[in-house]
């Protein structure tokens, strides 16, 4: 059974309605698909990204419910921080709680006078006044009031923002389940615009198919492969924080503002050590048997009273640590721990706020902003302390520095100077590779200027080890096919640590089992991953993004990577060809 | 009716002669909340969801709290048999019991007198959701937290 339903919910008028669009299932999947025509259906042109005209899509796919792994909701909204297409993933029981509502896809449009927040169970749909927990301090505290308000624990996902969220900061996170994230481009912000504090949908249906002997069977494939076989053994293990050693061996984990590739205490924040000393909990998301989430613990003693200890729980994976680790040179355990705390209490996402203080660190050392401008805060390498002080400045926003800060690192460099270092690529902070030129074209073609959009980093990786040298051309066409195949995957909202479970031939044979055009072809399946992405960057072009006004940050060129120095010309020339393929 | 599918656990049942076997929660501190079992015992039925689900999964007040699997224990008096007042639940061999959907009237007293709060409803077929200890959910169970023990 192929999802159909959609809900839309008003918030200026408060009233909602369900429609079925199984046109747009039909064609497009779901996820990603879905999403990106319904944001083209619901998104104005040149919208105000905060303006109550900007639309929050949530969409899930056809897998959902039925698959292990097809956890993942995709969100797309007109993103406050890049002023352009606005996507984001996340996990946790998102996903499933969607579905199992009935749901294909949930289109929020309008915005409250009021803090409001919703309660859907099935069909039900509640405005509930969110005024008493507008303001609270911390994001964890949001999360176990709406558990007590609300019914279904098991069943639902508790979606809600933060401090950071309320007050707009441009790449607010939304968190879900506590330690999963929609964390990039800002969709925190677009919920505070709103007024809209957190969204709890619930729901028990059941998903029928067709054959269920044969959905079975193929089940148990799936299952077996991600259970017994090697590929999902690097999230299994030690987690994505397996990546800082050999990066930093490398010379390709970028420290202190990427002055630097390599850190001298790097072993100390990685993903070997804090399981050593840290790992507390494995957690899962939703029909996922992987349970890559690592927790932390980190056990402190009152301030003033002897043989009294807390005890929190602290998320970590490899871009908090490279953010907010690495590029901050803070590389002892707990004073990392309490910044990732402190990042997740007021509800930001960690990459850009990591490269954000990144950039203030080093133009402060320079002279560019002074103690006038930090507000007597001494930034400097290392130090946890004055970082969480300046997270929560971010959030209160006290001063023109600290609201410009806000809004992203380049918004900051155009003010106080600086835009050498200020490492965003479409207007989007720097993810934690600097492997390569593949990387780098990742983070500049992709359509949401995330290493996961084409994992140009791993190409890196790879050539590195070979000693094949590509040219822009080769690099162009790699990423673009993986952008293309990974518009499948998020379509079918696979989770991408599964990717080498869900090949080509896995998805078909999913494809059929959930009814989906029955004829289906690896040739549609490439065909759609290619229409999506033009989609996307349609919509790109639509609100004025040309690849020709992309900005390559002066300092990716300036410090070298394990590939040599990158050439402006070749990164240009790849750039060039990517989007000549996008026609 | 629905047709039941006979799984590993029930094969063994039946071959190894008279020991009843019945579904317990071995190390409640393992579970990662990835919720596995619950698609499991819905999928015995060859649907996805959580329709026909018997067991539950759920956190201790935030996943950093850890979880709470919610089960039938198979009781050996069950109370939600007593409550029953059109004897569609029977006494299981091993404890807890068997459903005569035939017989259930949709009235919900069972699932209000058992005190873990395991019996589950299908809200689309209006009848509760009993466990039979088959052990499905457990061969799902990626850390062990969930297994087929021998009945008293």
């Amino acid at each position: 059974m192929m999802p159909d339903k959609i809900l839309y919910i008003d918030l200026s008028k408060r009233r909602f309605h369900i429609r079925s669009r199984p046109d747009l299932f039909e064609k497009h999947i779901g996820g990603t698909g879905v999403a990106v025509r319904l944001l083209l259906e619901e998104c104005p042109e040149k919208a105000d990204p905060l303006g109550p005209e900007n639309p929050i899509i949530l969409a899930v796919g056809p897998l959902t419910g039925l698959f292990p792994m097809a956890s993942k909701t995709v969100a797309m909204f007109k993103s406050p921080l890049t002023g352009n297409l606005g996507e984001s993933h996340a996990g946790g029981r998102s996903a499933t709680a969607i579905r199992m509502a009935g749901y294909g896809a949930i289109v929020v449009k309008g915005a409250s006078e009021t803090p409001v927040y919703l309660a859907i169970y099935g069909d039900e749909v509640y405005f509930r006044d969110a005024s008493g927990i507008w303001g609270i301090g911390s994001s964890y505290t949001v999360g176990r009031i709406v558990r007590e308000l609300e019914s279904e624990a098991g069943l639902r996902t508790i979606m809600r923002i933060g401090r950071a969220g309320e007050k707009m900061v441009s790449y607010a996170s939304v968190t879900v389940e506590t330690y999963r994230h929609f964390g990039r481009l800002g969709l925190g912000a677009v919920f505070g615009s709103k007024k809209l504090k957190a969204i709890m949908i619930s729901g028990k249906h059941s998903v029928k198919v067709e054959n269920p002997q044969a959905y079975r069977i193929l089940y148990d494939k799936i299952f077996q492969l991600t259970v017994k076989s090697q590929v999902m053994k690097k999230y299994h293990d030690i987690g994505t924080s397996s990546n800082v050693i050999p990066l930093n061996e490398l010379k390709a984990l970028p420290s202190l503002n990427l002055r630097q590739t390599s850190l001298k205490n790097a072993e100390n924040i990685s993903g070997e050590n804090l399981a050593e000393k840290h790992l507390g909990r494995r957690v899962s998301c939703s029909h996922c048997p992987v349970a890559c989430i690592h927790l932390a613990t980190l056990r402190e003693p009152y301030e003033d009273e002897p043989y009294f200890y807390k005890t929190t729980m602290v998320p970590y994976d490899y871009e908090p640590i490279y953010s907010l680790g690495s590029m901050l040179g803070l590389t002892e355990t707990s004073g990392l721990l309490k910044l990732i705390d402190e990042v997740e209490t007021q509800g930001l996402d960690a990459i850009s706020t990591g490269v954000a203080l990144a950039w203030a660190t080093e133009a402060y050392g320079k002279g560019l902003v002074t103690s006038r401008e930090t507000m007597g805060l001494e930034l400097k390498w290392g130090d946890g302390e004055a970082y969480r002080e300046a997270v929560r400045r971010i959030v209160t926003q006290p001063n023109e520095f600290y609201s410009t800060l806000a809004k992203g690192v380049e918004k900051a460099a155009l003010k106080y100077g600086g835009m050498d270092f200020a490492l965003s690529f479409g207007g989007s902070e720097m993810p934690g590779y600097h492997t390569g030129p593949a990387a780098h074209l990742t983070f500049l073609t992709g359509a949401r200027h995330s290493h996961l959009d084409s994992a140009g980093y791993s190409m890196d990786e790879d050539n590195a080890k070979t000693g094949i040298r590509m040219t822009p051309r080769q690099i162009a066409e790699a990423l673009f096919k993986e952008e293309s195949w990974r518009q499948v995957l998020s379509s079918l909202v696979v989770c991408f640590f599964a990717r080498g479970v869900y090949k080509p031939d896995i998805v078909l044979e999913c494809l059929k089992t959930v009814g989906f055009s029955p004829g289906i072809t690896l040739e549609d399946l490439g065909r759609i991953g290619v229409e999506t992405l033009k989609s996307k960057n349609a919509f790109k072009a639509r609100e004025g993004f040309s690849h020709r006004d992309l900005r390559i940050p002066r300092r990716i060129i300036e410090t070298e990577t394990p590939l040599g120095t990158l050439e402006e010309e070749f990164i240009r020339e790849g750039i060039e060809e990517f989007f000549r393929l996008l026609q | 009716m629905l047709k039941l599918k006979l799984f590993k656990a029930e094969k063994q049942l039946l071959e190894g002669g008279t020991v009843a076997r019945k579904l317990t929660v071995l190390d409640i501190d393992k579970c990662v909340g990835c919720q596995l079992c619950m698609f499991a015992c819905s999928r015995r039925f060859g649907e996805g969801g959580f329709a026909k689900s018997a067991i539950r999964v759920k956190s201790m007040g935030g996943v950093e709290r850890g979880f709470t699997v919610i089960v039938c224990r198979a009781c050996p008096d069950p109370p939600c048999m007593k409550v029953c007042v059109t004897n569609a639940l029977s006494l299981r061999k091993g404890g807890g019991v068997t459903l005569n959907p035939s017989k259930c009237i949709g009235c919900g007293r069972c699932a209000d007198a058992c005190p873990l709060k395991a019996v589950f409803w299908d809200d689309e077929a209006n009848k509760p959701n009993i466990c039979v200890h088959c052990g499905y959910c457990a061969d799902y169970c990626p850390y062990g937290v969930i297994g087929l023990t021998e009945a008293e």
